[in-house]
């Protein structure tokens, strides 16, 4: 590996990082697009930062780019609090109607200026390791992995001081503002942190990945646990996973850097959903498929037990009067029969069907239940 | 400006075609917005770009209905997956669409920096679908989008019944034998066909003002859907005209953002001006009703007052009731609005007294609240 490669791993490392922490919080919020809006709205307020102090790397245009993300959560609150449109609505007019400003200005007044809206949306990671950040003749590294370490900090900062007022705002926002916890205040300072990362982000990614790394990791997290502060330590180890092997999926394809991380949190995403224990869509299947079976073997027990020792016994405990019986297809007949007898509930001597013990027990215990 | 768009051709072409797209997605856009499924429509239109990409990769050609199909196709897909995901896992509705959307974007990405390093690459004009480039419709672009676009808002007239089930009370539909799965992947079929329409004049991250702007205006005019429908149409073609005419007037002003920030004008001016609705008619009545109550409130505090004496009209001190009255609006503008509706009189230099219609009224009061609360129980 040359050093610009380790270079590039660890500016999109700490993007990973940086933009995984807060997003758990927005999709327990189900506030996930709101980091596409941001990402998307800051362009007017970089742009207008762009034209007071006249130069593209002043740390002011962070400052506007924030403010501007700040500016999109108030705006799509107060319109969705006139309850006239609902918040998904407010949120897909107002970013567009903000990025459409920026653009419009970009276009009327900067022309000639490197300001491509192209690059905001794309990003382009392997310029990363080439804007250097020099301190007194040091050579801090990066630019980006600076200013991405530092925002990733803040927001660790933010989330291990403020975590259980967080955590009790996110999950029941009534009560943490009946015991004084002020999860308005909260919030607004947790979209603050959305779109300062955001801004650090997205001038090194571009404002799609920044979507994809604070939605898709924080998602995978949630598929696996149910505790918080496990699920930021896997949102972060995902993060990871995606950043680094997004890059050598790039390095292997010769293709967007950006677009390559994305694509993995893709994939990432829908083999987690897949697999995920408990709430994977394998696990759910083989639950489902399990409860047939356990639930046909419970009626079977009943069935068997309801004529039990009686003078019909002999006509309906027959393996063959199931299908009639039961309404059950023949072969699934001849698998519960069969799966009942290996788990012991059940014996067939000579066609007819007799309870064991635990066959008995299991049905009492399902009609009492019943 | 009008004398342009009857004049220059292209610019006709151009306004013709936003007129379309703007016509269409706001037709659908009504659908999205009122089943709160707004943001869908910015997925599908991210979703849609490894769709272009591929199509134009497989065929080689950059006419407007082969890119549809690869759009439609891709926006379809993240529509599924984002549905069935939901359905299936704990995962939200929002996280889904932020995934699919970041997901098929970068994955677009991927896939057209592939193309760009072809030889022959002719790609130049996929990039445009980033952003739209409206200027750059020609007229059998506007034909393929008229005849796309007319046909989706065909089916909708056709299945129009269905939808508005779907839109409002779906488990009625169920009840009453409708095959709800498949009316509402129709629906969503014909939304993704909208955006598809759309993208290649406005974009894909644009695409989804285009699609809720007429809509949330529209819907603060009317409680109707067909009404809601028919002016969201309206709302979107006039957007459409307006911002190819005004890009038009002036160089280096970009048709999309520009047919977005009229949506945004539209949806700005129906949510203060519109009747009932409208904030600006919400003020007014806040207003009317908080004068209203604050002259009431004065007049029962005279009457409460004066019922301490032998009788009714017995005069007191205005000091007395501003003690007693809204301690920020004071009594002082009741009392002349009251004495200009004669319901009570000034006595001397500063006092004042019910007048016999003063006292009527607050009999009428007291009685409305007294029935008010016989009906609470």
């Amino acid at each position: 590996m040359t050093p610009e490669q380790i270079e590039i791993q660890l500016v999109a490392c700490a993007v990973a990082a940086a933009c995984a922490l807060p997003g758990a919080f927005l999709i327990l919020r189900k506030m996930a697009m709101m980091s596409d809006a941001i990402s998307h709205a800051i362009l007017p307020g970089i742009v207008v930062a762009f034209f007071l102090v006249g130069e593209l790397h002043s740390p002011w245009l962070i400052v506007g780019a924030a403010i501007a993300g700040l500016a999109t959560v108030v705006l799509v609150e107060s319109i969705s609090a006139t309850r006239l449109v609902k918040e998904d609505a407010a949120i897909g007019l107002v970013f567009p109607v903000l990025f459409s400003v920026g653009v419009l200005l970009i276009a009327r007044y900067a022309g000639d200026i490197h300001l491509d809206t192209d690059a905001v949306l794309t990003g382009e990671l392997a310029f990363a390791p080439f804007d250097r950040l020099t301190v007194g003749g040091v050579d801090l590294g990066p630019k980006a992995l600076v200013t991405m370490l530092a925002i990733g900090v803040a927001n660790l900062v933010f989330i291990l001081s403020f975590y259980k007022e967080l955590k009790l705002a996110t999950f029941d926002a009534g009560l943490a503002a009946s015991l004084g916890f002020m999860p308005a205040a909260l919030h607004y300072i947790l979209m603050g942190l959305v779109s300062v990362t955001a801004v650090g982000a997205f001038d090194a990614v571009g404002s799609i990945l920044v979507v994809a790394l604070m939605i898709g990791p924080p998602a995978c997290a949630y598929l696996l646990t149910d505790r918080m502060a496990l699920m930021m330590v896997l949102s972060v180890g995902f993060g990871l996973l995606a950043a680094i092997s997004g890059y050598w999926v790039a390095h292997w394809l010769d293709a967007s850097i950006a677009g390559c991380m994305a694509t993995v949190v893709g994939v990432v995403f829908l083999i987690v959903v897949a697999l995920a224990p408990d709430r994977g869509l394998v696990s759910i299947l083989r639950r489902q498929t399990r409860q047939r079976w356990a639930f046909a073997e419970k009626m079977l027990t009943i069935h068997l037990r309801q004529h039990e020792g009686l003078p019909e016994e002999s006509r309906e405990n027959r393996s063959a009067h199931l299908q009639e019986h039961l309404r059950w297809q023949a072969d699934f007949a001849v698998d519960v029969v069969q799966r009942a007898v290996e788990d012991g509930f059940v014996v067939e001597r000579g066609g007819f069907l007799f309870l064991t013990d635990a066959g008995r027990a299991l049905a009492s215990e399902a009609v009492v239940d019943a | 400006m009008i004398e342009l768009l009857l004049t220059d051709y292209t610019i006709r072409t151009v306004a013709l075609g936003a007129a379309i797209l703007g016509c269409v997605s706001g037709a659908l856009g009504t659908f999205a917005v009122l089943r709160e499924q707004s943001l869908l429509g910015d997925a599908v239109s991210h979703a849609a770009l490894p769709g272009i990409v591929i199509a134009y990769f497989v065929t080689g050609s950059k006419m407007s209905i082969v890119l549809m199909a690869g759009a439609g196709l891709f926006g379809a897909l993240a529509t599924g997956l984002v549905l069935s995901v939901t359905a299936q896992t704990r995962i939200k509705f929002d996280t889904a669409l932020g995934i699919a959307l970041s997901v098929f974007f970068g994955l677009g990405l991927v896939l057209l920096t592939f193309l760009q390093k072809r030889p022959d690459a002719n790609q130049a004009g996929l990039e445009t679908f980033l952003f739209g480039q409206a200027a750059a419709l020609v007229v059998s672009d506007v034909v393929t989008m008229a005849i796309v676009g007319g046909l989706a808002l065909l089916l909708v007239g056709v299945f129009w019944k269905e939808f508005k089930i779907a839109s409002f009370d779906r488990e009625f539909g169920r009840s009453l034998g409708l095959r709800m799965r498949i009316i509402e992947a129709l629906l969503m079929f014909l939304f993704v066909v909208a955006i598809v329409i759309g993208l290649e004049a406005v974009g894909v991250v644009l695409m989804s003002a285009l699609l809720i702007g007429p809509a949330a205006a529209a819907r603060q005019w009317t409680d109707r859907l067909s009404l809601m429908f028919g002016i969201a149409a309206l709302i979107g073609a006039l957007s459409g005209v307006l911002g190819a005419v005004v890009s038009a007037t002036a160089s280096s002003l970009p048709t999309g953002p520009i047919i977005v920030l009229c949506a945004g004008v539209f949806v700005l001016v129906s949510l203060i001006g519109a009747p009932h609705r409208g904030l600006a008619w919400r003020w007014i009545r806040d207003w009317r009703n908080g004068r209203v109550l604050r002259m009431e409130s004065v007049l029962l505090d005279l009457f409460a007052l004066a019922s301490q004496h032998e009788r009714p009209d017995y005069p007191h001190e205005a000091a007395v009731l501003d003690l007693m009255a809204n301690p920020i609006a004071g009594s002082t503008k009741s009392l002349k609005a009251l004495e200009d509706r004669g319901l009570v009189t000034r006595v001397g230099e500063s006092q004042w007294s019910l007048t016999q219609a003063g006292v009527a009224r607050v009999r009428a009061i007291l009685e409305g609240m007294s029935a008010g609360r016989r009906g609470d129980n």
